[in-house]
């Protein structure tokens, strides 16, 4: 495939934040969890795979989105990064140490700088515990302020998330979902982390709460340019937070993108599928009900995920190299990976498989021989040269004319092709 | 279910001659507490008619469930305190003994709860639940029922529907229990279905999947709707009529799109502005309202919504504070009512609301859908 050096037009105006160096990354990260037989012996019979080799990075006081279905694996890799949960295999690198590999006791100085706010602000907060308590513990545990002076520190940090430091010795059940979500933050901004692990923040509040709390934590990372991890399956949510975003679909990251891309030109069918189902209240005008891609049936069970790529079984474009190799998360464009054999945007998939090249394989999926996968698919991040859709789609044409009648795929002119939202 | 369902709200056609099949008139719900009177729902009125869907929009706590839990007769008679009259095909629902509730609930009004999964009983199998719903009212053999409630999960696109039958609820995925409760409810063809915050608890592509049988099954067996949510993009798609309800009380209620592209109430104003937009600019700020909702146990005085409203200035005087503005006419023609004192929503909303949600006074450009070309082979 053609490796284009990208011109300086291709370039993104703004560079500032995202080619920062990044404060986290991530690299082919797993997580198993065996699922045990019954009986005595309790022996693993198999995994359920819910994070199956994902690797991105954030950028530092960036913010990256993380959006999929329920059971995508999105919550468990925000609990990766946080240690939450042991790492099966993978890299987590953070200042320069890889924290899967660390014990609990090396990764306790480290717990300060990676925080989480969780989903539920009513079961993620004791409820036989004050808000000084509550907000006040981690700055005992981390020994970060004299005993004396943590009430101070409370109280400030109280005021800076908007509730009133003299409520410090009420309850959480004392408050309302919001501001019991702004003790979460709270708790979360004492230590004074690098990295905010934001698990669906605001999708347990109500909508007119949904936006002070969302206006919180832009305020919060302008303020103290804390970098994000957000997760969440409310798409515009995530694309109002984060300049970058990534797809998830059983276990992987199957698009990752800078925001106006990422929602203006998906090259992944799936992608495609989930902005076209969400609902509009613009649509009022028209009346009716929006064109949708409908996907038909269930996500697949994570124990035992379809051959080679994941979505197939649900995917329009799906063909035969689609069952046996899957598709490698291919950068097409400066901030633009996709994990599609046929990428490109809806109505304009790509005629030929994209991935050949890089896959060392035939059109119908088969290994050629002497050849190897490109070592270099699953690294994180994105590099200056990229595979070049539009090259590629030339080049295939031409071989296509020459061996005409050989192809399986007719050849497509991509003159005003880009007719997608 | 297959391929691309390019689906339209069913025409609103006058009715005018039609009787609503469910008439509310002005219902009042109150649950007495240790802490005092809790006004759930005051002085609410609606109608719907067959073959329309009415959608209800509010905060949790604004009465929208407890409302329509009523017309099922679901509330304790003991302690609940309603008042009012609803009427469900000319038949009074308050009031009623328990044997005429019975003959009502299912057959002629049924409900889907928002989740799937508290909602259908863990230890039954799904078809025998069905065929319990369905043998209730109708003197039918058990092989006939069951024959009926294996054609009823076939239609809500249940797969293999012979042999998932038998299955527990668990055995299901949310989108499907949320599809065999709709089949639970259908099976007795209801000629008025409410459902609940159905898809609250479910993925957006599903969601999709759920809405789209939902409007499916009332094309064909032209029965009322009522959907109860907080997502003004499924109102915006779904509904034909919408009612905001704020603290108990219908705050704004209108034809689904009068209302969403002119709205008259600073709070329908807040609920749009506060939602990100998919195609908006990320850089502006969302307007959130401030503040939270109030309680019911003492609603404020006057406008129930003053201590939130940004835009009580515009009315003279302390009339917010004070009196209690009446569910009327605007501007806008007869049938699109607010509760609201300003004299020129109009005006407020285009020079004041649209500039802040970064849309010019022009306002509902309307985004184009996703440009979805013929597809074959969708399914597969």
């Amino acid at each position: 495939m053609t490796q284009t050096e990208p011109s300086a037009s291709q370039q993104p105006a703004s560079t500032a934040v995202r080619d920062s160096a990044p404060i986290i990354e991530v690299v082919n990260l797993k997580k198993w969890f065996p699922v045990k037989s019954s009986g005595v012996l309790r022996r693993t019979v198999s995994h359920v795979q819910a994070v199956d080799g994902v690797s991105f990075t954030v950028p530092k006081g960036g913010s990256l989105g993380l959006v999929g279905e329920s059971g995508c694996g999105k919550s468990t890799t925000g609990r990766l990064l946080t240690r939450l949960y042991d790492v099966t295999e993978g890299q987590i690198n953070f200042e320069g140490k890889d924290l899967a590999k660390l014990s609990n006791k090396e990764m306790l100085p480290l717990r300060s700088e990676i925080q989480m706010i969780f989903q539920d602000p009513y079961s993620s907060l004791n409820p036989r515990h004050t808000v000084g308590t509550i907000v006040g513990t981690p700055l005992q545990v981390h020994n970060v302020v004299p005993k004396n002076k943590v009430l101070d520190r409370v109280r400030e940090l109280l005021e800076v998330v908007g509730l009133n430091p003299e409520h410090y010795n009420r309850y959480p059940n004392e408050f309302s979902g919001g501001q019991r979500q702004r003790i979460g933050i709270a708790r979360a901004l004492a230590l004074q982390p690098k990295l905010l692990v934001a698990d669906e923040p605001v999708s347990a509040l109500d909508v007119s709460i949904q936006a002070q709390v969302v206006n919180l934590l832009k305020d919060v990372q302008r303020e103290f340019g804390i970098a994000f991890l957000f997760i969440a399956h409310d798409l515009a949510v995530v694309r109002h937070f984060c300049p970058e975003v990534a797809v998830m679909y059983l276990g992987k990251i199957v698009e990752i993108a800078d925001r106006d891309t990422l929602y203006n030109h998906p090259h992944m069918p799936y992608t495609q599928a989930l902005l076209s189902a969400v609902p509009d209240v613009k649509q009022a005008a028209v009346g009716g009900r929006r064109q949708r891609i409908m996907l038909e049936g269930d996500v697949p069970s994570p124990i035992n995920p379809p051959s080679g790529c994941r979505f197939r079984t649900r995917c329009w474009r799906a063909q035969e190299i689609c069952a046996n190799q899957e598709p490698p998360l291919l950068q097409i464009g400066p901030r633009h990976k996709v994990a599609c054999h046929f990428a490109g945007e809806i109505d304009d998939p790509s005629p030929v498989p994209v991935t050949l090249d890089v896959l060392g394989c035939d059109e119908r999926g088969n290994r050629l021989p002497g050849r190897e996968p490109h070592p270099e698919l699953s690294a994180p991040g994105f590099l200056p040269t990229y595979n070049d859709l539009e090259t590629h789609r030339r080049r295939s044409a031409a071989i296509d004319v020459s061996m005409a009648g050989t192809s399986t795929t007719a050849v497509r002119h991509t003159e005003g092709g880009k007719s997608g939202k | 279910m297959s391929g691309f369902l390019t689906t339209e709200a069913p025409q609103p056609t006058s009715r005018a001659h039609e009787a609503p099949f469910l008439v509310v008139d002005s219902l009042s719900v109150r649950f007495p507490t240790h802490d005092g009177l809790v006004k759930a729902v005051s002085d609410l009125s609606y109608a719907v008619h067959r073959g329309e869907t009415l959608g209800i929009v509010g905060e949790s706590g604004s009465g929208k469930s407890v409302s329509s839990m009523a017309v099922l007769g679901l509330h304790d008679a003991k302690t609940t305190r309603l008042e009012g009259s609803i009427k469900v095909g000319g038949q009074e629902v308050i009031g009623a003994d328990e044997d005429t509730l019975r003959r009502l609930r299912g057959r002629e009004v049924a409900m889907v709860f928002q989740d799937p999964l508290t909602a259908l009983h863990p230890f039954y199998s799904i078809g025998r639940q069905i065929i319990e719903a369905y043998r209730i009212h109708h003197d039918v053999s058990k092989s006939e029922a069951r024959k009926r409630a294996i054609e009823m999960l076939d239609r809500v696109g249940i797969p293999q529907a012979r042999s998932r039958v038998d299955d527990f609820p668990h055995q299901f995925s949310g989108g499907m229990r949320q599809r065999a409760m709709i089949a639970m409810s259908l099976v007795n063809d209801p000629k008025l279905l409410i459902a609940d915050e159905p898809t609250t608890a479910l993925d957006v592509t599903v969601q999709a999947q759920i809405l789209d049988l939902l409007q499916d099954l009332q094309r064909e067996f032209n029965s009322a709707i009522i959907i109860i949510t907080h997502d003004l993009g499924v109102i915006a798609e779904m509904a034909d009529e919408v009612l905001v309800m704020y603290a108990g009380r219908a705050v704004e209620k209108g034809r689904t799109k009068e209302l969403l592209t002119h709205p008259e109430m600073p709070y329908t104003w807040g609920l749009l502005s506060s939602v990100p937009d998919v195609a908006a600019d990320t850089s502006e700020k969302l307007i959130p309202i401030p503040g939270n909702p109030p309680s019911l146990l003492n609603p404020p005085s006057g406008c129930p919504f003053h201590p939130r409203c940004q835009h009580k200035d515009k009315v003279p005087g302390d009339l917010c504070y004070t009196t209690l503005p009446a569910l009327e006419p605007g501007r806008r023609g007869p049938n699109h009512l607010k509760r609201c004192h300003i004299s020129n929503p109009d005006a407020v909303y285009e020079v004041d609301v649209l500039p802040e949600m970064g849309e010019d006074s022009a306002g509902h450009a309307i985004r184009e859908g996703m440009a979805v070309p013929d597809m074959d082979g969708t399914t597969r």
